[in-house]
């Protein structure tokens, strides 16, 4: 290849029939189900593809405390964001709040997450329906049910693997099949917790998890490390697309992985329709990746940014955006948390923490638009448990060592991923100055919470309180999330899905409204984030997607 | 050359944490200035003070400071200069004396006016000395691992905890 840099173009690469871009959740998936239907898929990642090796459980350099950088990337060099609070706007770096990172590596934010696997409940996807229209949102149905997505959460929990035992949940939608394997045993924490929620007339149940309990599916079972949220997975127990749908999508032999790829734009022919994608390689060429298809899975603000970059005569407002909805509604979950002290020790160091949930108050709530899932939180690391302190216990000295000292062990956190009221002023656009290395416009973020939202947030924060009184705390004290701008690891919204093409971005099988061969799968095209963690209904989506794609595809296949 | 600077240093307390920082400016600190190093060891020592559990003193919080200050935290360095030298000033102001000389009570009341009047360096090296107390050794501080073990947390945390649930059970030596 050509040693030459910027701007040269090396030889032409082969055309394929897709070129998906991001090997995060949705884009795993989705090379995983075009490969095995015998499409030639290229997929583009910007970051490094780390093993399981990589299980370093650095506490100051992870995906979660990032006071020295990402563990997963992006990093802090190269990819700037402009943050705009009121009439402020900030530069800021990946490891910095504000930035609303979730992660750029081979499984994207799946490579390190908590791997909490929620299916939504019917309501969430029609929220309009059941609570009408809440001023200054644009709350919305999604274009799809619950039950037309089923059966792609049961594909995901069976092909992926998940454990859990959601039977005593009564609130759940209606499934077919149980989760394919067992709980972990439950830890202290957990076993303080049960009795108290049952008690009070709750319905506590075993979370979820994308974790082998058991050896599933060639991979061994979680060995309870310590720390787990935000770090490599060192025995591959924990699941996500980089050793799952990705590796799967490879042994095809129609699919090629190329990593520190950094998309820049789609590419457009003189008609409007696309024809691949331009892309800056590892060693800083840039590249042309012709494809018949093009499928945008970079997560919900750079996908945001890659389809604004995306210029054309036809489309001066970036590919998507002809009505102005490419980036808006940017959410995410808003996050009370209530930590109890105890007399006793809970801690049991077992980990990976998050074990028992409820979702009493999702919904029905009175007066109140949604709600959430409340669960206790991951095993919080030493540096962690500072910002677990109350805020009556004087910030240095000696009662503060002391007070950690004497509480580390003895508090819970319940904490719940509130279902937020969306807002088209929460917003990705381009900055007009800053560029990246590569020379790419930078994301611009802007906006804030609905209020309604933190109205919602109080009433979850009470509801966690008495739960941790009822399971004997001594005391409790909150952390309550301020009206700055949600987004980061559980970003989503900004392509939101539809059928009306002057309120979204792509239609109900994830392809744009303007150009019928750029399709976006990933938790951009949510039309609103449920009241749990999303990764499981982004796979399910993008499982869904995928096969009404290759259902519709007439092209070539190389052999299904 | 390197060496017999290290030995140098090695008399003063302070300078123990230079151990692990080698190179650097001739007391090994590859920041701070020896004086300045002296004194935020100092003040990391008011933030988390050693009780019946180590300090972060003998943590060697400084030497984490130190390393970050040239790495991650780069762009931090003036505000370090600027607030050391401020805190060093209101003690003469104040006291007549250098910060490290002054009595725990006085430097107490020093750091509480810093915590008042100059925020920005206040809330750093509170947010660092925690960082350095009770993260990572790997990073130059948690000397000896002393907060996890004041926290009970048995080493390595990168091994499973759980050993026997499961039948034939993976774990690594
Ligand atoms: C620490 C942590 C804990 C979490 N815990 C949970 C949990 O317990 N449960 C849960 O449900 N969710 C959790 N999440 C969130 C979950 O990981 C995300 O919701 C999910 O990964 C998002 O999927 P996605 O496909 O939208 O984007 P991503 O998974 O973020 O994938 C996007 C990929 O695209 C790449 N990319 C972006 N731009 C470009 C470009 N221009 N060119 C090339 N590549 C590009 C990115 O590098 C990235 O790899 C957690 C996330 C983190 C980081
Ligand atoms: S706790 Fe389990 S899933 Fe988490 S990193 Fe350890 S082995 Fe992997």
């Amino acid at each position: 290849m050509s040693g030459q840099g910027g701007g040269f173009l090396p030889m032409p690469l082969k055309h394929v029939n897709a070129v998906i871009v991001g090997a995060g959740a949705g884009g795993g998936v989705a090379a995983k189900e075009l490969a095995s239907a015998g499409l030639s898929v290229v997929l583009l990642e910007r970051g490094k593809w780390y093993s399981a090796a990589d299980c370093r459980k650095d506490d100051l350099r992870n995906q979660r405390t990032t006071v020295l950088g990402n563990g997963f990337g992006p990093d802090d060099e190269r990819n700037p964001r402009v943050l705009v609070e009121g009439k402020r706007e900030t530069i800021v770096w990946p490891s910095e709040g504000g930035y609303s990172n979730n992660a750029a590596c081979v499984g994207g934010g799946t490579f390190s997450y908590g791997a909490q696997s929620w299916r939504y409940m019917e309501q969430d996807f029609r929220m309009r329906s059941t609570y009408g229209a809440v001023p200054g949102s644009t709350l919305e149905d999604w274009p799809i049910t619950y039950a037309d997505l089923e059966p792609y959460y049961e594909k995901a929990e069976w092909e992926m693997g998940v454990s859990g035992d959601v039977a005593n949940n009564i609130f759940k939608a209606p499934r077919k099949k149980p989760l394919p394997m067992p709980p972990l045993p439950p830890s202290r924490e957990h076993q303080v917790l049960l009795p108290a929620a049952k008690r009070l007339g709750l319905h506590p149940f075993d979370i979820p998890m994308l974790r082998n309990t058991v050896p599933y599916n060639g991979r061994r079972a979680c060995m309870r490390c310590r720390w787990c949220v935000g770090f490599a997975c060192e025995t591959n127990a924990r699941t996500g697309t980089h050793n799952t749908v990705i590796p799967a999508a490879l042994a095809t032999g129609n699919c090629a992985i190329r990593t520190e790829c950094m998309t820049r734009e789609v590419l457009l022919d003189g008609r409007g329709r696309s024809r691949g994608v331009a892309y800056i390689d590892a060693a800083g060429h840039l590249q042309e990746q012709t494809a018949d298809l093009v499928i945008v899975s970079c997560g919900a603000v750079e996908s945001a940014r890659l389809l604004l970059n995306s210029r054309h005569r036809l489309f001066p407002g970036g590919l998507g955006n002809r009505y102005g909805w490419v980036g808006r509604n940017l959410q995410s979950h808003t996050y009370p948390a209530v930590t109890g002290l105890f007399e006793t020790e809970t801690y049991d160091d077992l980990g990976p923490g998050a074990s028992i949930a409820i979702c009493d108050y999702n919904h029905g709530n009175p007066g109140l638009a949604g709600g959430g899932m409340l669960a206790n939180e991951f095993i919080r690391l030493p540096y962690q448990f500072m910002g677990q302190v109350p805020p009556w216990i004087a910030r240095w000295g000696a009662e503060h060592k002391e007070f950690v000292r004497n509480a580390y062990r003895r508090t819970i956190s319940v904490m719940g991923p509130v279902q937020e009221m969306p807002m088209f002023a929460a917003r990705v656009e381009l900055d007009p100055k800053v560029k990246d290395y590569w020379g790419i416009p930078v994301a611009r973020l802007s906006g804030s919470k609905h209020p309604h939202t933190l109205d919602i947030a109080r009433f979850m924060a009470e509801k966690a309180e008495a739960w941790l009184k009822e399971a004997g705390a001594a005391q409790t004290w909150r952390r309550m999330p301020g009206p700055s701008l949600s987004g980061g690891q559980h970003q989503a919204g900004t392509c939101r899905m539809g059928n009306d093409p002057k309120t979204s971005v792509v239609d109900r099988d994830c392809r744009l409204h303007d150009v019928d061969n750029v399709y976006v799968i990933d938790a951009g095209v949510h039309v609103t984030n449920g009241g749990f963690n999303p990764a499981l209904t982004i796979l399910a989506n993008a499982y869904r997607a995928s096969e009404r794609l290759v259902n519709a595809w007439k092209g070539s296949r190389a052999h299904s | 050359m390197r060496r017999r600077t290290f030995v140098a240093a090695g008399i003063s307390a302070v300078a123990a944490g230079t151990s692990i920082s080698c190179g650097g400016n001739q007391a090994g600190w590859r920041f701070f200035t020896a004086e300045e190093a002296r004194a935020v060891d100092a003040i990391c020592e008011q933030i988390i003070p050693a009780g019946p559990h180590p300090g972060a003193h003998d943590a060697r919080v400084v030497n984490y400071i130190d390393i970050q200050l040239t790495r991650h935290f780069r762009k931090h360095q003036e505000t370090y200069r600027r607030g050391i030298a401020g805190v060093e000033a209101a003690g003469r102001k104040k006291f007549g004396r250098r910060f490290v000389e002054l009595s725990p009570e006085q430097q107490v009341e020093i750091l509480s006016d810093a915590e008042e009047k100059s925020k920005a360096f206040f809330e750093l090296i509170l947010a660092h000395t925690r960082q350095g107390f009770y993260g990572d050794p790997r990073h130059g501080g948690n000397h000896n691992m002393v907060s996890w073990k004041m926290l009970g947390l048995p080493s390595p945390p990168i091994r499973g905890r759980e050993r026997s649930v499961w039948p034939g059970f993976f774990c690594p030596a």
